[in-house]
């Protein structure tokens, strides 16, 4: 590991947060340089909502269709899958037939949920 | 496993490690550390900007290509300036100020866009000493960290005040969380056939095969799986709902204007790039060179070729791939995008990390 990191800096938290401080670096920046050079002019028509050319109606920032959050309640459950999923793919050449039963067993609820939420519906788009 | 074994892959270390030394001769340790994460960090800048404004290029001249046209070719020549030219455009563009906004929320949005897709392209490894991040649990950073992306696009459309960004926003959100379930379980599958996490071991694993051709059926269909889901995760056509032009006008970037939607522009092709490097180095062996088990000849000439030049040579490939899709297919609705990842490839997906656990058990594998 010693000789791979770069200019041997062995905390990659600090590369990370470099890497961080870059992106901020990069949209201030810009951001900087930009607000220097672009023209500046006002008119009250400028700051409306971009929609249709006539003025807006009703509120955008409104009740919004429950299908969206249903997908994501469901990606949760399978997100936390994948990650206790790592761990065991990282050592499963190791861990043999014990492991592999048991990481059956977590598998086989998790695709019974995934059954569930079809036979129930939740996969149809309404 | 970390080392390379009797090979002449250049390592990089053999420039930072110097630079390095060189700076510890007249600085203390903190200001040597400074000055290098200072170097990193321009390095990191300058490549991320030049690879976007390449990235636009290539789009456009493919692009033009598929539909019998020329494409940019006035300005420089074959028209190579053409995204400077553009880049200098879009900052003497006049940022509107909004009055409807959430102005925190509106500004906040282009830092995490920008940010997600930085700190995933600091993961990339370029060649044998040359990754930034090299963290033990690499790849599993690097898919956190791209999930850092989706936020940034919500808060922009939700922000906007619009009902086209938040539509576009929402509808984001929905295909980037659903379609990195199918990322995630692709990294898993490829990382069961690596047993590492960390970038640079999944590179070394490929060092005699690429795990495409190792991990052969599985690996196939973990490939196909993720170019899908990685073109969905960009938000690239045919799975450009978030954007689709000819109903919401232009997605969840609506109201930016000037360098402000400019950033969203520039991370999203940044993302083409890291999607396709990820799966070069998952799939593609990395910076490893193309190598067959006991041709030594054939081996060693492939070892002159530069890393980087291997790792971008490949990345640019599969990105070519992927901006073929875009041209190929006409784009899909919501319903069929949902249907499309949670009947068809998550399920696949669940079969095919059991068919690699088998591949693995039983020896199946080259």
């Amino acid at each position: 590991m010693i000789s791979l990191a770069i200019f041997g800096i062995q905390n990659s938290g600090v590369l990370a947060i470099t890497a961080l401080l870059t992106g901020v670096a990069l949209v201030a920046l810009a951001m900087w340089i930009a607000g220097l050079i672009s023209p500046r002019s006002f008119n009250p028509q400028k700051g409306e909502a971009y929609e249709c050319g006539i003025p807006t109606r009703g509120e955008s920032m409104s009740q919004l269709h429950v299908g969206y959050y249903l997908f994501a309640i469901l990606f949760l459950m399978f997100d936390v899958e994948t990650v206790f999923l790592l761990p065991w793919a990282v050592r499963m050449q190791e861990l043999g037939t014990q492991g592999l039963i048991s990481i059956a067993v977590f598998f086989g609820v998790l695709v019974l949920g995934l059954v569930y939420a079809w036979k129930k519906g939740a996969l149809e788009w309404k | 496993m970390n080392n390379l074994s009797d090979t002449n892959i250049f390592d990089f270390s053999k420039i930072t490690g110097p630079i390095h030394d060189f700076l510890m001769g007249f600085l203390p340790s903190w200001a040597t550390v400074t000055v290098e994460c200072l170097l990193i960090g321009v390095g990191l800048l300058l490549a991320y900007a030049l690879l976007a404004l390449f990235y636009i290029y290539f789009e456009r001249k493919v692009c033009a290509a598929f539909q019998c046209r020329l494409g940019p070719n006035r300005v420089g020549p074959w028209g190579l300036l053409q995204s400077f030219a553009d880049m200098f455009k879009i900052l003497i563009k006049e940022l509107i100020s909004l009055n409807h906004t959430d102005k925190f929320l509106f500004a906040l949005a282009p830092y995490l866009v920008i940010i997600a897709s930085m700190l995933c392209f600091a993961v990339l490894p370029w060649g044998y000493g040359l990754q930034i991040i090299n963290f033990n649990i690499g790849i599993f950073f690097l898919v956190a960290c791209s999930s850092i992306g989706v936020l940034g696009i919500l808060l922009a459309g939700w922000s906007s005040n619009n009902k086209y960004t938040l539509i576009g926003a929402l509808r984001s959100g929905a295909q980037m969380v659903s379609y990195e379930l199918s990322i995630g379980l692709c990294v898993v599958t490829m990382v069961c056939l690596a047993g590492s996490m960390n970038i640079t071991d999944i590179v070394m694993a490929q060092e005699n095969t690429w795990f495409i051709l190792k991990g052969h059926v599985a690996a196939w269909i973990a490939f196909i799986i993720y170019l899908i889901a990685g073109t969905a995760e960009t938000n690239r056509g045919p799975f450009d709902l978030p954007e689709a032009e000819s109903e919401l006008t232009a997605g969840y970037h609506t109201e930016y204007s000037g360098i402000h939607f400019g950033f969203f522009y520039l991370a999203e092709y940044l993302n083409l790039f890291i999607v396709a490097g990820v799966a070069t180095l998952l799939f593609f062996g990395g910076w490893m060179p193309f190598h067959i088990t006991g041709w030594d000849g054939f081996n060693t000439v492939m070892n002159y070729i530069p890393t980087p030049i291997w790792f971008i040579g490949k990345a640019i490939a599969l990105s070519f791939v992927i901006i073929w899709f875009k041209w190929t297919f006409p784009r899909l609705r919501i319903d069929q995008l949902l249907t499309l990842e949670w009947k068809y490839l998550l399920p696949i997906n669940l079969f095919n990390l059991a068919l690699m656990v088998c591949i693995i058990t039983f020896g199946w594998h080259f």
